[in-house]
């Protein structure tokens, strides 16, 4: 009898008697599921992975298919960077946050941009109305951006940017102010959003339409594999995806067929897929079910390196990586207890760490009510620093690999988010199955079913459908000054009376003559940039050159 | 026999998250009620224009973006001037509780917060909805 047959026979009687007790003593529910609704067996054995073979489900520490961690040494090199996102109200504003973010041992930027910004409105515009410096940092030309990283040396620092459609000219921003700093574009480390499907599927700062947004996009590709060789050209977001109330694998599954897309138009672009595919990076959700989300992590890893390996034929071992940041659930925190909060932050980015994430950003515990105030960030970070320096979970590689249920959730995300993949394939990849609402619709159906199951108790939510206690509303939460809209607008007036008009329109007409054409549009978005046109004059001239999207609305 | 309960949900102003506006559409019209969904990025005027065109009984507002005191009064001015302040409306989102009196006072008949059970939004429709249903 071999070892397994042995371990079969004895499972097999296990569970007799243990059905048998269950009929006296039942377990507390009839069926386990994942946090994902994926089900989850009384026992995990050998037997689960007695078909793996190690080598290629597993391998080694940085090497194909990754599914161990992209690095050879993991955090025993460097710790994840430790990235909060951040920023509201004025450039002033949030350069005093960055100072302070970086004092207290924060080692990366993450710029979060007020939603005028971010479609590509400036503070001026009727319908930037009440929304500028709320949501994030209000920028409407250079001058703003100058500001924001006045006295932070951009050779020093990496600086993740959440942009999206207007990626480019932010992008370009950065590269004019740091030109101002005397540091050269191959100097700059950071990453830019610049993931338009997304926005489609969920988190709706969209402008163009797909065509021209591809187009925008394969354009910093190229522009940045030859001028801004370190920086990440996109990051392919699951976590908008996840937070609109996808399941774990849905966010895997529609996050790398968002990323097939883009390699895709690459291609069709004429680029090389080594050209630009190291410079890709993901960005990705926690939630509370910690080994799930471990093996998510993981699942994703392999999966992507033999789509860019077997689907793509790309060569470079650099293509074939999952590189990925993490922040944890905003969906996942209550209004209720907001402390409690606090605890759940800690899974996620537990589960994160242990998912061997490249960067990490920890929500506050007061997200649920409004933008965090200072001390609730500190808190935030803190948690990463203790279980940076504190948990010992970072002093070897992938920890967790060798589980037998970890494995075998790894391989069943993996085979369901291959499903998906080819569900999108068939239906003519990510952008026609997004314009057909597929994935819009799978994501609701997702959110509708969850938030009923909390309504009937089949999820508990700590504090919210059960160990509720009566609370005073909170004290002390983060006001941005309502003045905000104002301000913005006066320094809008000035810059206007200020530039140098000729050098603004001669560059906007220049970038409408490139936008009709198929050259590279960074260039003149750069040139437009430093003659301070603003981004909403900018913007205004691709929406009237590419048109705006038109969302096919349903629920 | 009472007519059904017409439903717009709206979300006004740059949000884009509109999670919560999807499933209380979804859960209103579960309940019985006819609901219209606008989608994102809509002005105060727009909403009100789509109220009435759509002759709905309810306005459903979702803001997480922190412009609500600001956007739905808005709505509600809009809704008086055009003779139209018998539709009830309500709101949703990350709205901090000190600002729900300010919205009251504005003529918001009610504020949900997250976490709230749908079930208690429909309630909430179904006794407060002001104009008649037969």
């Amino acid at each position: 009898m071999t070892d397994f047959e042995k371990l079969e026979q004895n499972v097999a009687a296990w569970n007799a008697k243990v059905e048998k007790a269950n009929e006296k003593f039942p377990e507390r529910k009839k069926q386990f599921v994942t946090g994902s609704n994926m089900p989850v067996n009384r026992l995990y054995t050998p037997l689960d992975q007695k078909d793996a073979d190690y080598f290629e489900k597993l391998g080694l520490p940085g090497e194909f298919p990754f599914t161990r961690g992209v690095q050879p040494t993991m955090y025993r090199g460097r710790f994840w960077t430790m990235r909060q996102y951040a920023g509201f109200g004025t450039a002033e504003e949030s350069n005093a946050r960055y100072k302070y973010l970086l004092e207290q041992g924060q080692t990366g930027l993450s710029v979060a941009f007020d939603l005028p910004t971010q479609i590509g409105y400036d503070s001026d515009h009727p319908l930037s109305e009440g929304e500028v410096g709320k949501v994030g940092v209000a920028i409407d030309s250079l001058a703003d951006m100058e500001i924001l990283f006045n006295g932070i040396p951009l050779d020093k620092v990496s600086t993740s940017m959440t942009i999206n459609a207007p990626a480019a000219v932010l992008l370009a921003m950065y590269i004019a102010v740091a030109e101002k700093q005397g540091i050269t574009p191959d100097k700059l480390n950071g990453t830019i959003q610049n993931d338009i499907l997304k926005e489609y599927i969920a988190r709706g700062t969209y402008i163009f339409p797909p065509q021209p947004s591809m187009r925008l996009i394969t354009d910093i590709f190229e522009y940045c594999s030859k001028n801004v060789p370190n920086w990440n050209t996109i990051s392919i977001s699951g976590y908008h995806i996840r937070e609109a109330g996808a399941t774990a694998v849905q966010e895997v599954a529609f996050t790398l067929a968002d990323g097939i897309a883009y390699v895709e138009a690459a291609i069709r672009a004429g680029l090389d897929v080594d050209e630009f595919a190291p410079r890709l990076s993901f960005f990705f959700n926690a939630h509370n079910d910690l080994l799930e989300e471990v093996a998510k992590f993981r699942a994703a890893r392999r999966v992507w390196a033999h789509i860019m390996r077997d689907r793509f034929g790309a060569k470079n071992p650099k293509s074939w990586m999952l590189r990925f940041h993490t922040q944890t659930g905003g969906s996942t925190l209550t209004a209720q207890q907001p402390d409690n909060n606090i605890i759940r932050v800690t899974l996620q980015a537990l589960a994160a760490v242990l998912g061997g994430t490249q960067s990490l950003h920890t929500n506050s515990r007061d997200e649920a009510l409004a933008l965090p105030t200072e001390e609730s960030v500190r808190i935030a970070l803190r948690t990463q620093q203790i279980i940076a320096y504190e948990s010992g979970v970072a002093e070897t590689v992938d920890p967790l690999a060798g589980s037998y249920y970890v494995e075998s959730l790894t391989d069943q995300i993996e085979k369901e988010v291959q499903q998906y993949i080819k569900r999108i394939d068939d239906l003519g990849g990510a952008v026609k199955a997004i314009e057909q609402g597929y994935i819009q619709q799978e994501i609701q159906d997702s959110a509708y079913a969850w938030q009923m199951d909390v309504e009937k108790g089949e999820r508990i939510i700590v504090g919210l459908n059960k160990f509720q206690v009566k609370e005073n509303p909170p004290k002390g939460l983060l006001r941005v000054d309502p003045a905000v809209g104002e301000r913005q607008k006066q320094k809008l007036a000035q810059l206007r009376a200020s530039r140098d008009q000729t050098a603004v329109q001669s560059a906007l007409e220049k970038l409408r003559n490139a936008s009709r054409g198929t050259d590279n549009l960074m260039p003149p978005i750069l040139d437009a940039v430093r003659s301070y046109a603003t981004l909403g004059e900018i913007c205004g001239v691709l929406r009237e050159e590419f048109g705006e999207y038109k969302p096919n609305v349903m629920f | 026999m009472e007519r059904k309960i017409r439903v717009l949900i709206a979300k006004p102003g740059l949000d884009g998250h509109d999670r919560g506006a999807k499933v209380i559409a979804r859960a209103l019209r579960d309940a019985g009620m006819e609901v219209i969904y606008t989608g994102l990025r809509q002005t105060p005027e727009q909403i009100v224009s789509a109220a009435i065109q759509e002759d709905v009984d309810v306005i459903g507002l979702s803001i997480l973006s922190g412009a609500h005191n600001h956007l739905f009064p808005r709505v509600v001015e809009l809704l008086k001037e055009r003779g139209a302040d018998d539709i009830l409306v309500f709101g949703g989102g990350v709205i901090p509780e000190e600002d729900i009196p300010f919205l009251k006072s504005k003529g918001i008949a009610e504020v949900f917060g997250p976490g709230t059970p749908t079930s208690r939004t429909i309630e909430f429709i179904r006794a407060n909805v002001r104009r008649p249903l037969v």
